[in-house]
């Protein structure tokens, strides 16, 4: 607030100040109430359904307050989060969505900018290929998650009988317990593919082909351009997808919840969000479901704020 | 690009690739569509076949004798689009505020939308639902909408848009004496038309997923939307992969003939969101 009234000669008395002088201007009067009932609807929802619910989120973290208990809940400090960092169930869950990210993430980059790339030539029936790839995308995640549960079953899905007629036994897909995440994998890398696709493939269009028309007069090789023109020119949209890709592979939930509604085996699948909907809403354990969401929220932040400092030294402006 | 990929692997090449991934990302619909046609026993025949001998559209119906499939389309297009028009409309009129008019307090209250955006919803979830179960509106069209009438990504989505816009066109307006709001719906709105289809299209595709929320606040099958009836209806078929699949088809087809229809406003509308996000 200081730098803004420094700046600002008409805040110069701080905000009662600042409010005043809007106030004695008619116009401006004007232009304020305007602004007001402008932004009165969504700020409206935006304080009542954001943040009075967060701050009795993080109220509630605090207590032992479990639905169904005849006790009235109790104040009882850190306890939940210590609880949260102590449990196996938490680690265990942790470690399934860093599995999952870890995974999912270095494939995901790769085809996905290999298809923009082969997107990206002047050829005939591109947009046919765009639409196909583009088709998961726009499909419900739980018909995909459907769908992919019926071509894993194990007796009368199609991979097995694929891999039937190459000569290799059948298996248990989501029910292995060292195949179910790759499995899980498979179907979010089909399901987000296109997106990706489609935002690398915007950021390649965006780049000026002068510089490739001078490095092909330099004589560089198609690596040395690659390397040297593309993908610093690609960073910002590099670095958006790989932000974007962290976030949602935190918040992954309803794919996994509709393969292996049980957690798969030995809870393997059981993500993040799986193991925070459990707590809350099925074990009604409010404090502790509490307790876990500041958690996954403080983990999200985190990620994106190293991300950032790592960007500003990595990514390449034009 | 094009000339080096193409010294790579030649023209051939890349269609080659681009017709092994395409088959790929589409074989899966195929396997929808076929199995979703098969009788009972076709589905347990060794080998499993990809097409059926037989087409049993019967399948179709037997899934709506079971589940109330239309109903749960009637909640999501009532829930999808009370959201989604709420959130585009209320999006204009702040995202407007915060591009062109004087008021105090303007960089705070725009932190205080920013700053959403950051929150993951399921910190939100618990006390979401306990405020909406006092407001007894658990199971009903409510619950399902008024928390989501707002979103920050569409304010600050069309304010980066309107700042686009030059000011020249209003001035003359406001000169002439017309209130904000007529500038705002006459000059503006019209000029931010491809935006508007952009940011509406990106609200109903997420909308019209959406699982946790609804997974929570609906308890009687009537009140279930699209993903929440075809999940339990995914629990309640077991072994019946025909029947599965025909809720699957019914479930996609819809959006899927949308996407269609138009398929280049879809790309590229998800391609602008991206890049402006």
């Amino acid at each position: 607030m200081l730098s803004r009234a420094a700046r600002d000669p008409k805040a110069a008395g701080g905000p009662l100040a600042e409010l005043k002088a809007f106030a004695r201007t008619p116009r401006l009067r004007r232009e304020m109430l305007t602004a007001a009932a402008f932004l009165a609807p969504s700020l409206l929802v935006i304080v009542v359904f954001v943040y009075v619910p967060i701050l009795w989120a993080f109220g509630i973290s605090f207590t032992d307050w479990q639905a169904g208990s005849l006790r009235a809940a109790a104040f009882v400090g850190a306890k939940n989060y210590v609880d949260t960092l102590t449990s196996g169930d938490f680690w265990n869950a942790l470690k399934a969505t860093v599995y999952f990210m870890v995974l999912k993430l270095p494939l995901d980059m790769v085809l996905s900018l290999a298809a923009a790339m082969l997107l990206n030539q002047k050829l005939r029936g591109m947009s046919f290929f765009r639409v196909a790839l583009f088709m998961p995308v726009v499909t419900s995640m739980v018909a995909a998650a459907a769908i992919w549960r019926a071509l894993y079953n194990p007796t009368t899905g199609y991979f097995n009988a694929l891999l039937a007629t190459v000569g290799v036994a059948p298996q248990r897909w989501l029910r292995d317990p060292n195949l179910a995440m790759p499995s899980v994998v498979l179907v979010a890398l089909w399901k987000g593919l296109g997106y990706n696709t489609v935002i690398f493939l915007a950021g390649l269009q965006n780049i000026n082909r002068s510089y490739y028309e001078a490095a092909a007069l330099d004589g560089a090789t198609a690596w040395q351009r690659f390397r040297h023109i593309t993908l610093p020119l690609l960073s910002p949209v590099t670095y958006f997808v790989l932000l974007i890709g962290v976030i949602n592979s935190f918040q992954v939930f309803s794919l996994v919840h509709v393969l292996a509604p049980d957690g798969g085996p030995l809870n393997s699948l059981e993500v993040l969000v799986f193991y925070l909907y459990r707590l809350t809403f099925q074990e009604f354990r409010f404090g502790q479901g509490a307790a876990v969401s500041f958690v996954l929220f403080a983990i999200v932040l985190g990620l994106s704020l190293l991300q950032q400092r790592f960007a500003e030294k990595r990514v390449h402006y034009e | 690009m094009s000339y080096r990929l193409g010294r790579f692997f030649g023209r051939f090449g890349s269609y080659a690739l681009l017709i092994v991934l395409s088959a790929a990302t589409v074989f899966p619909f195929v396997w929808m569509v076929g199995t979703a046609l098969k009788s009972q026993q076709e589905v347990f025949a060794y080998p499993p076949t990809l097409w059926p001998t037989e087409l049993h559209w019967e399948n179709f119906t037997r899934v709506l004798d079971r589940v109330p499939f239309l109903r749960f389309y009637l909640n999501s297009v009532i829930v999808t689009a009370v959201i989604t028009v709420c959130q585009v409309v209320g999006a204009a009129l702040a995202g407007y505020a915060f591009a062109r008019l004087r008021f105090p307090f303007k960089n705070a209250v725009f932190t205080l939308y920013i700053a959403t955006l950051i929150i993951p919803n399921q910190v939100t979830m618990l006390p979401l639902f306990l405020l909406v179960s006092r407001l007894g509106w658990i199971d009903t069209y409510q619950g399902l909408t008024v928390p989501f009438l707002a979103s920050a990504f569409a304010v600050f989505f069309l304010r980066q848009f309107f700042q686009t816009i030059p000011r020249e066109l209003e001035e003359a307006a406001l000169i002439d004496g017309a209130s904000r709001r007529r500038i705002l719906f006459q000059i503006v709105l019209p000029l931010a038309r491809p935006a508007l289809a952009t940011i509406t299209l990106f609200i109903f595709l997420s909308e019209w997923d959406t699982y946790l929320w609804p997974l929570i606040v609906t308890n009687t099958e009537a009140m279930r939307t699209l993903p929440i009836g075809l999940r339990y209806f995914v629990e309640e078929s077991g072994s019946q992969l025909n029947l599965m699949m025909a809720g699957a088809v019914m479930a996609v087809v819809p959006i899927l003939l949308l996407f269609f229809m138009a398929q280049r406003q879809f790309i590229e509308g998800i391609a602008m969101t991206g890049s402006k996000g």
